[in-house]
């Protein structure tokens, strides 16, 4: 995400678990992205157990699932509805990206560098909410085509 | 798997035998079920369910000194593809040529493994009682025996390779293809590697189908565990054992933890709430019980590794696909968790 060409100072911290340790001073946070290794049970627990530290307000659209290993079937511990479940449960878009191959990786950042600049006010008249319903909309098919 | 656009509208609700409801809830296996959900409303995943193997009524047909062979030995596991133009009355035919097919490869010097000095058969029979519902289809059995020399000898020889074909409650796959083709979408050897490469040739020429490896992951290598823990036994013959595999350089480390069966089942029944069925939420339960009771002998979080092999009494599964089947009684409710993962393989 570093690598990605952007206007503003972009930060990245990186963090096993959640809540952060309050006696550092940090820059405002934007977004939140949570990483699930498909292949292990355990990281999915540490996100569930995560989840529980992050204010509300992050839910309007500034939290976002990213699921990994989807592409290794048999290494799987964690079945992918397990997580569409989860980020369903907290109103947050789930990306799925393997991220250990490099190609998906660098496509990955670039969209999450151009979600992490909407979520920080940088693109004029698209917030963090529009952004949300905008994903929502797509995933679930409304109730009238039916 | 993907989603294509012949699978059908409906869920085999209404149609559904008796028989497959005692599998299934809602006579609807786990993908269809979600696939259904998903066109009906929001995508809201629904966790599975599945009942817990009962000693089927058909199971009671099979006469189970047929079916001792098929206990005690290691499988190896393989997803087919509908064969087309199999018939059941061809066997004796298939086995002509299939033997014919062999002799002609050992010729040719690719058959190594089948012996050089002595010649071989191939049988094909019916295992008749090997389904789930009347609507599966036949399962049958390929075998490979060394044939004496001797012609004063009408004994059969050793066997060599066994191959068995079978269907146990297909019904998803069953209503997607039409009459010409036959669904046995599960497929068990025991064997030299080669002897399989062989009779898998021969199989997708002849019937145009498609053979893939099975693998088992560890989703569901815990799924099998809460199931066959759960499983009612008389008397228990296996420990339970859990293998994970630990990633790290040079080699990865595995590591093994075995409980007694009845404290298994005293931690299943302890998790376990909807009588005659398994949930998701009993499933991570119980192996959560599991791993926090490692974590707190040995400092380790068994949920960051790998789950590779599981064993039970019941039977034994690894993740490379290779299955042990210990109980008759349960043999098909083994086979049809089997039978549903080669279901989803293929479509």
């Amino acid at each position: 995400m570093l690598k990605e060409d952007c206007a503003s100072d972009l930060k990245v911290h990186l963090a096993k678990s959640l809540p952060l340790p309050s006696n550092v001073t940090r820059p405002r946070i934007d977004l939140i992205v949570f990483v699930v290794n498909l292949h292990s049970k355990y990281s999915l627990r540490n996100v569930e157990e995560s989840l529980h530290h992050v204010d509300a307000a992050f839910f309007l659209g500034k939290v976002g699932f990213l699921a990994t290993g989807a592409g290794r079937e048999s290494h799987c511990s964690v079945h992918r509805n397990t997580v569409a479940k989860l980020a369903h449960t907290y109103r947050s878009p789930l990306l799925f990206c393997d991220l250990e191959v490099e190609g998906f990786r660098a496509t990955m950042a670039q969209r999450l560098v151009r979600m992490l600049q909407i979520c920080a006010g940088h693109v004029p008249g698209v917030s963090a909410l529009n952004l949300l319903s905008l994903l929502r909309s797509s995933e679930n098919p409304s109730l009238e085509d039916l | 798997t993907m989603d294509s656009c012949d699978t059908p509208e409906s869920t085999p609700r209404q149609s559904a035998s008796s028989r497959l409801k005692d599998y299934f809830i809602g006579a609807a296996p786990l993908q269809k079920r979600l696939e259904s959900v998903r066109r009906q409303t929001s995508f809201v995943p629904t966790p599975p369910r599945r009942k817990i193997p009962q000693c089927s009524q058909l199971q009671e047909d099979v006469d189970p000194q047929k079916v001792a062979f098929l206990l005690h030995k290691q499988w190896t596991l393989y997803s087919l593809t509908p064969l087309y133009k199999f018939s059941y009355t061809n066997l004796k035919e298939y086995s002509k040529l299939l033997s014919a097919f062999i002799a002609a490869e050992k010729q040719k010097g690719r058959a190594v493994e089948v012996g050089e000095d002595f010649d071989i058969k191939v049988i094909f029979s019916a295992l008749l009682g090997m389904k789930g519902t009347q609507r599966d289809p036949e399962a049958f059995l390929v075998q490979i025996l060394s044939k004496s020399q001797l012609p004063s000898e009408n004994r059969e020889g050793k066997v060599l390779w066994t191959g068995w074909f079978c269907c146990i409650f297909g019904d998803s796959l069953l209503e997607t293809v039409s009459e010409d083709f036959t669904c046995l979408p599960l497929f068990l050897a025991n064997g030299a590697e080669t002897n399989t490469a062989l009779i898998g040739t021969w199989f997708q020429k002849t019937f145009d189908c498609y053979f893939s490896p099975l693998a088992i992951n560890a989703y569901n290598l815990s799924w099998m565990a809460a199931m066959w823990t759960a499983c009612k036994m008389d008397h228990y013959m296996a420990t339970t054992e859990f293998l994970w595999s630990v990633p790290c350089s040079p080699q990865s480390l595995d590591i093994s933890y075995a409980v007694h069966p009845e404290d298994a089942k005293a931690l299943w029944d302890s998790v376990h709430t909807t009588p005659g069925e398994v949930t998701q939420e009993e499933v991570d339960l119980f192996m959560d019980c599991l791993y926090s009771h490692f974590h707190r002998h040995f400092k380790i979080h068994l949920s960051a590794t790998r789950l590779v092999r599981v064993s039970t009494s019941v039977a034994s599964a690894h993740t490379d696909g290779k299955i042990k089947i210990l109980c008759h009684k349960y043999l098909i409710g083994v086979l049809a968790y089997l039978t549903e993962l080669a279901i989803f393989q293929i479509e």
